[in-house]
């Protein structure tokens, strides 16, 4: 009944109609997602009065993904990229299913370790330590899956000397590094990480990148969101381009990324410059 | 270029289904299962049994993170974890004054004691709505990054606020003795009493906490609302003195009245209250609770669009 939208890139060799059980570990299906907001901002109780006495309703809707369309196999890593505010964090949460879709649907299959490190660093008040086991015990593992693999991530991280303090104690870099470890010892069967590569100094992002290389050669579902081009073209088999919520194209990692670098380059954007790349 | 809709109407929404191909046997767990299908929100409940049994299963999340928060609170004071028993204390010092000055007559010392005992009780449950009240718009990071029930941080609150109320137990059962309050049989049933009012606080907790996500100002009128709804529970006065002004309407409007009055009576004079007083703390409490978590979770997936 439904015809599946026919983007340029999407080769059309593939049956109009894809099934999760058809080797596929993420299928997006059309979606578009919405964020209300009320122009005051915040949404108050004081200006919903005044705007319902005077039966208006100001809402401002931003368009974050506007007709995402697109399938990611099982055991594919799977780039994508594009500017600040294109609608990355957002297509992740949502693939995660935190964030529901104003329009179509998702479809995942495997267990997904949420994305951005488990929402580690979520109260800066509490220790690092607290703040690891509170994550994990928030994404359902259970305090033994924990202990086991706590060790391990501050290991990774090099934090043994701060896992007792508050976080808001902590710098960026080792914020940073914290989130990162746990997202990778996480052993899900899509993964799904969000610029978590470009964190601390040269050498953790050396040590990253290889943790990443490890993890792209097991046979799970990695989503990447990155900004660092070099990365794509190393890890991932298929990318994307959003732009604007949109999809501008979806190929082949190399296609994608000498696509973009030069849309980078022609742009005089000053959000876009070389540092993030 | 059209959209595509739901594929298939019978998929469940933001629900696991069994695989087609029979595969793995997927797990009952909407958040941790193998085979998810997300779907734009409805206003409408998620299946019921799965999402308790999550719940259920993430139960250390929720007792962890009262813990730590109790742990955190004091981390920069002086008195440290003592606050917990100072603050209640000194609100009970307080009325008692204000009571003492308002009515001019001296008041026994055996009115303190009934001091203590309420207020702590609804220091209780005022302390985990207000905690509850910006449980999810400070959620932060952890609720949009992590698939989990939300409910959980709203019922932390309450058991953040619970963990803290045990502390003041011991005190008041020193000030009970020392006092020397008649005590019989019958202070057992400050137990299901506890219950009545844990229940009502979890359902409050979980609509302020929600409406929190609507209206941004509610977290500033709670404090007073709550004073408020503080003086219109028999806690600085009896309910007898209540009903002797006419305000006995009152008792009975006010979901705590009926529950504090029980309270009271059977720590105060341990006798046993009547019958309809218990009635009606059973009817609003499981009234309140069911409206505040079933309000919760029918909102649930919505709350995260609008932090």
């Amino acid at each position: 009944m439904s015809s599946v939208s026919e983007l340029p890139s999407s080769s059309t060799r593939q049956p109009r109609e894809y099934q999760i059980d058809d080797g596929y570990s993420i299928i997006v299906r059309d979606v578009s997602v919405t964020y209300r907001t009320s122009v005051e901002g915040k949404p108050t109780l004081q200006s919903t009065i005044r705007r319902v006495g005077r039966r208006q309703r100001i809402v401002r809707e931003v368009e974050a993904l506007k007709n995402v369309d697109f399938r990611v196999r099982r055991g594919m890593v799977y780039g994508v990229v594009g500017a600040n505010g294109a609608g990355k964090s957002t297509l992740m949460r949502t693939v995660t299913g935190i964030l529901p879709p104003t329009e179509g649907t998702v479809e995942v299959k495997g267990r997904v370790s949420t994305l951005l490190a488990l929402g580690v660093g979520f109260n800066k008040e509490l220790t690092g330590r607290e703040n690891v086991q509170l994550g994990g015990l928030a994404a359902g593992l259970s305090r033994e899956e924990i202990e086991d693999k706590y060790e391990e991530i501050v290991d990774f991280a090099e934090l043994h000397d701060f896992m007792d303090m508050p976080m808001r104690t902590y710098s960026s870099g080792m914020y940073g590094r914290l989130a990162f470890s746990v997202a990778v010892s996480m052993e899900p069967d899509i993964l799904v990480i969000d610029e978590a590569l470009s964190v601390g100094d040269a050498r953790f992002k050396k040590k990253s990148f290889e943790r990443m290389q490890d993890l792209c050669s097991e046979d799970r579902t990695i989503l990447l969101v990155t900004h660092a081009m070099r990365t794509v073209k190393k890890l991932c088999d298929r990318a994307m381009w959003l732009h604007k919520g949109e999809i501008v194209m979806k190929d082949k990692a190399q296609e994608v990324v000498k696509h973009y670098t030069r849309f980078l380059q022609v742009a005089e954007d000053d959000e876009l410059t070389a540092e993030e790349l | 270029m059209q959209t595509v809709k739901s594929t298939d109407p019978a998929l469940p929404r933001s629900a696991e289904h069994r695989s087609r191909n029979g595969g793995a046997v997927p797990d009952d767990d909407v958040f941790r299962g193998d085979h998810h299908v997300y779907e734009p929100f409805k206003v409408g409940l998620p299946p019921l049994r799965p999402y308790v049994r999550e719940v259920w299963n993430r139960r250390q999340f929720a007792l962890q993170l009262s813990k730590t928060k109790l742990r955190a609170k004091h981390y920069d004071t002086a008195l440290g974890q003592l606050w917990m028993v100072l603050t209640p204390l000194l609100m009970a010092c307080v009325y008692f004054l204000l009571v003492m000055v308002i009515r001019g007559g001296s008041r026994g010392i055996d009115f303190f004691a009934h001091l203590c005992a309420a207020l702590f009780a609804f220091h209780l449950f005022s302390q985990s709505v207000q905690q509850a009240s910006t449980s999810i718009v400070r959620g932060g990071k952890l609720v949009l990054n992590t698939a989990f029930p939300r409910v959980l941080l709203p019922l932390s609150s309450v058991v953040h606020a619970f963990r803290r109320f045990l502390p003041t137990v011991l005190i008041y059962a020193v000030i009970h003795t020392v006092v020397g309050v008649v005590l019989g049989w019958e202070i057992l049933l400050t137990i299901p009493l506890l219950g009545l009012i844990l229940l009502m606080a979890a359902g409050v907790s979980c609509l302020a906490a929600a409406l929190q996500v609507y209206f941004r100002d509610l977290s500033n009128f709670l404090p007073h609302l709550l004073r408020i709804w503080l003086y219109t529970t028999p806690i600085l006065y009896t309910a007898e003195q209540a009903s002797d002004r006419g305000l006995s309407v009152v008792m009975w409007l006010n979901p705590m009245a009926p529950i504090i009055r029980a309270w009271s009576s059977v720590i105060d004079e341990a006798k046993l209250p009547p019958a309809e007083v218990f009635a009606a703390g059973i009817a609003w409490a499981v009234g309140l609770f069911l409206v505040g978590i079933l309000f919760f979770m029918s909102r649930e997936r919505e709350l995260v669009v609008r932090l």
